[in-house]
């Protein structure tokens, strides 16, 4: 009924005005999740929603209004009495800045597929495995903590201009946390999935149960700049941020770390001598995403009247060189940069980069490898420098081996002037961001090891 | 719930949405265990449904429950009312017209030196919410909560500065953009002020500083280091593996030192225009407010039913929130407020103490570590502050600190013509994550030799 309720939102805006244009997206999400805490099941449940959002472009003094309104758990009137509203927003609206020509096309196959789902059977291994992890946790006094979520979401998307495409996006993630003395060592491992059928609970758990092993020898380690590894989880995170911040439009105001001092943006710029690459693929193997635009509002990496245009491969960033910044149709006429809609992944990948975190210790005389980062907020856009926490086990490394841990640190660092000291990176590899994995699921990112890794004061927090 | 956001940048609507979302959820605790289910499907059958496979989670889940969950007890309220205070639903204001309200404000800013840039973002909710249980409790509530946000930006030779507005979000109707609870007229004429002056600022010298804090900064530091610390599912260890623990501990209730004898903090989700303000909470709770630091000493935690319950508490103080009907009921903030001095100390006269400091004002970033110690927040603006007088903007600055002793250095309070109530629409919790509306109040505040950071330095610049 899905792709039902797009044909009966596009049939009512063109009996409302042959001058309205439209685009409709349909979205039916399916989820199911487990949470745990104290070696014992917490929170669960199992959720389905269905949400329709209308966007009707109107002619009105001086450009073309927009109406956006979204709504849940319609019927077929509901969904023609949402059209009617959104249209009555759309001409009285002032002009959108950002209007343009909804996308024209033709159904794509597979349009009147039905939804997918998910359901309690998704998580079942992971459930039996969490039986044997919470009773080994408890004969080796340790606590097990964490979270395991599936979601399918199906989007329809429909225009006024023909064009109709479905796309099926699955979502796993699953995160263990173990604690031991007293809570005073905590180890961390998480991992993104299509459909958990990759997930090895029991072998995330030895990790952990290694990890808090490393923590018997604490050493402690002032504040100050270190040869720092970061695994693909931190990197991920710096990385997306990177992402966040670098739509054109800003750029070119001269408002963000990619603005071009004197006017314009730094594309073209090198910032690092590492042949990194960035990249956005909305085909990348395991973690394959919509190809074209689905968007339920506007703002400066997205627009509503884009709904539908292409989403393909972008790089961000060739060999260390700013080669491409995110835009809109409406910014990319504001910046003269070419239409750059990204794809929703994230792809970091180092020239010939082999082996893992833990390869990486092997340059490494006297440093520091994390496990993750947390709470990381921006502190100057000017520098992108941003602000975080270490979280969950900060090892010592001497002479190319985990020697012990020592306590967690804030940083200050901005993830544009990291990439200028990156000593080594290893193979990109499928991984989960911990602070921004809930909202940005899909990246493959490298481990890195990073010259003066400036961590600013110690963080009591375990 | 019903959302709207509207973002305009330099006068020009770029972004107008408005999502509704309705759906219901049954949790039912079955042998001691709980089992959750919601649907968007408002029908009947699709509840009949949805309470089955509730029944049918807990009953999968029970094997891997480590404790019976108890429920704290609580009176019946049978068939109760209550809709927060405001005066217009701003969702009744054509969209339109909201627009034009906030690109009025733009253009005043647009036409003045020094502004090249202007971005105002709108945020409001309206959220109606119906509970029932099986002991006989029926809650009908309606709030309507709003956000407005003014930024000015320059583009200096050096680079972007910015300068936010500082207004807080609140739970008024559209009465509050047209004057009622803030004066805009003001906020808007001071803002070019404050940024020209920031363009023009030096950096900051870092060392160690007395800081008078402005309320509208203080509030943000509650927040993190006082509201999220005194979470008693946090600190027993249910958010372990997402928000985190925290540094106060049950068996502190009553003799932790968590600051200076002038601190006196209060949770209440009663107080008129609060975030986080409600009559009952989502475990049909009748809502009330309470201590959580008493001179100085830890005095109280913040609690749903079955936290309350396992830690023998008498009642729950009314803290279970979902943000929509999809998830399920965790521990959520009260409104944390630090209480003003009783005299009527200004906060000129706290500046007036001060021979060598800062003066902090208006939030921007924040950061805090998962047991609620290590912090580091910057500012709208900093001013210093020499022989207790204000001398000009300083920019690049942020402070750090380590909860206890931050509030051990605690040294004055303003009195109540210095209090605000800030306050903040994006508390993030729980996983699958939440979003929480919340305010706090504060005075104005004096602190002794806190560390600041320059962050240009900090960045290797």
């Amino acid at each position: 009924m899905s792709a039902g309720f797009v044909e009966i939102a596009l049939a009512e805006v063109k009996a409302l005005g042959p001058d309205l244009g439209a685009a409709v997206l349909v979205s039916q999400s399916s989820t199911v999740n487990l949470r745990w805490a104290l070696s014992g099941l917490t929170t669960n449940g199992l959720t389905s929603s269905r949400s329709v959002t209308v966007i009707v472009g109107a002619p009105v003094s001086g450009g073309t209004g927009a109406g956006v309104l979204s709504r849940e758990g319609l019927d077929a009137e509901g969904v023609r009495a949402l059209v009617r509203d959104t249209v009555a927003l759309a001409r009285e609206a002032e002009p959108a800045e950002d209007a343009a020509p909804f996308v024209t096309g033709e159904e794509l196959p597979g349009f009147a597929d039905p939804a997918a789902e998910t359901g309690a059977s998704t998580l079942a291994g992971v459930a039996e495995a969490l039986g044997e992890v919470f009773g080994r946790s408890r004969a080796q006094q340790r606590e097990s903590f964490g979270f395991a979520l599936h979601e399918v979401v199906t989007t329809w998307l429909g225009t006024s201009g023909g064009l109709r495409y479905r796309h099926e996006q699955p979502r796993g993630t699953i995160e263990l946390t173990g604690k031991a003395g007293a809570r005073s060592r905590s180890a961390y491992l998480a991992g993104a999935t299509r459909d958990f059928s990759d997930v090895d609970v029991l072998a995330m758990d030895d990790e952990i149960a290694t990890r808090l092993r490393w923590q018997e020898r604490q050493i402690e380690v002032k504040p100050g700049r270190y040869t720092t590894v970061l695994p693909p989880t931190s990197t991920a995170d710096l990385m997306i941020y990177y992402l966040w911040s670098s739509d054109a439009r800003t750029a070119h105001e001269g408002r963000s770390v990619f603005s071009r001092t004197g006017g314009g943006t730094r594309v073209g710029e090198q910032i690092s001598s590492t042949p990194l690459s960035l990249l956005s693929d909305p085909h990348h193997f395991g973690l394959g995403c919509a190809d074209r635009v689905l968007s339920t509002s506007s703002s400066p990496m997205a627009s509503v009247f884009d709904n539908g245009l292409d989403a393909p491969s972008a790089t961000w960033l060739e060999r260390g060189t700013i080669s491409a910044l995110p835009t809109t149709r409406h910014t990319a006429g504001l910046t003269g940069l070419p239409v750059n809609p990204p794809a929703d992944n994230l792809i970091l990948t180092g020239e010939g980069g082999t082996g893992s975190t833990l390869d990486l210790l092997e340059g490494v005389s006297n440093g520091l490898l994390l496990s993750s980062m947390w709470y990381i907020r921006e502190v100057d856009p000017q520098t992108l420098l941003l602000t975080g926490l270490t979280r969950d086990g900060v090892y010592v490394v001497e002479n190319g081996e985990v020697v012990g841990a020592t306590s967690n640190f804030r940083y200050n660092e901005s993830p544009v002037d990291l990439l200028g000291r990156v000593e080594a990176y290893g193979a990109s590899e499928i991984c989960l961001s911990r602070e921004w994995g809930e909202w940005f699921t899909r990246t493959a990112m490298p481990a890195l090891r990073i010259s003066d890794f400036n961590m600013s004061t110690v963080a009591e927090g375990s | 719930m019903r959302t709207g956001t509207m973002q305009l940048r330099d006068a020009r609507l770029s972004s107008s949405s408005d999502v509704a979302a309705a759906g219901l959820a049954v949790r039912v605790l079955l042998d001691g265990v709980w089992g959750f289910a919601a649907t968007d499907e408002l029908t009947p059958a699709a509840a009949v449904a949805t309470a089955e496979r509730a029944l049918e989670v807990a009953r999968i889940s029970r094997p891997l429950v480590a404790e019976r969950v108890e429920l704290a007890p609580e009176p019946v309220h049978a068939d109760a009312r209550w809709v927060s205070s405001y005066r217009q639903d701003p969702f009744a204001v054509p969209v339109a017209e909201r627009a034009r309200h906030l690109a009025g404000w733009a253009g005043t800013l647009l036409a003045t030196d020094g502004v090249d840039h202007c971005d105002i973002r709108l945020n409001l909710a309206k959220e109606q919410k119906f509970y029932a249980d099986l002991a006989g409790t029926v809650t009908r509530q309606q709030r309507v909560l709003i956000e407005p946000e003014i930024t000015v930006v320059a583009i200096a030779p050096d680079g972007p500065e910015s300068m936010r507005s500082l207004a807080p979000p609140t739970a008024r109707g559209w009465e509050y953009l047209t004057g009622e609870g803030w004066d805009w007229d003001a906020e808007i004429a001071g803002l070019p002020e404050h940024l020209a002056e920031r363009v023009k600022a030096p950096g900051v010298e870092a060392g160690d500083y007395d800081l008078v804090i402005d309320p509208s900064n203080l509030w943000l530091t509650i927040h993190e280091s006082v509201g999220h610390a005194t979470e008693l599912d946090r600190s027993l260890g249910y958010e372990a593996a997402y928000a985190g623990t925290s540094f106060a501990r049950l068996e502190g209730l009553g003799t932790f030192g968590y600051g200076s004898d002038l601190m006196n903090v209060t949770a209440d989700r009663t107080v008129e225009h609060g975030g986080a303000t409600i009559g009952f909470d989502d475990e049909g709770v009748a809502t009330r407010s309470w201590d959580l630091v008493r001179d100085g000493v830890l005095t109280g935690f913040q609690l749903d039913r079955a936290m309350a319950a396992r830690c023998g508490f008498e009642a729950s103080n009314g803290c279970a929130y979902a943000d929509s009907a999809l998830n399920v009921p965790v521990q959520r903030m009260a409104n944390v407020s630090l209480q003003a001095a009783a005299d009527s100390t200004t906060t000129q006269d706290l500046i007036g103490g001060v021979q060598d400091g800062l003066y902090v004002v208006g939030d921007k970033s924040w950061s805090i570590d998962m047991q609620r110690y290590n912090f580091q927040f910057t500012a709208q603006r900093f001013y210093r502050i020499r022989n207790g007088e204000l001398a000009g903007q300083v920019k690049d600055a942020a402070y750090q600190g380590s909860t206890p002793s931050f509030w051990g250095s605690l040294k004055g309070l303003g009195g109540s013509g210095t209090y605000y109530l800030g306050g903040a629409s994006n508390c993030g919790k729980a996983q699958p994550g939440q979003a929480a509306w919340v305010s706090h109040g504060a005075p104005a505040t004096l602190f002794e030799q806190v560390k600041v950071l320059n962050t240009r330095s900090e960045g290797g610049r």
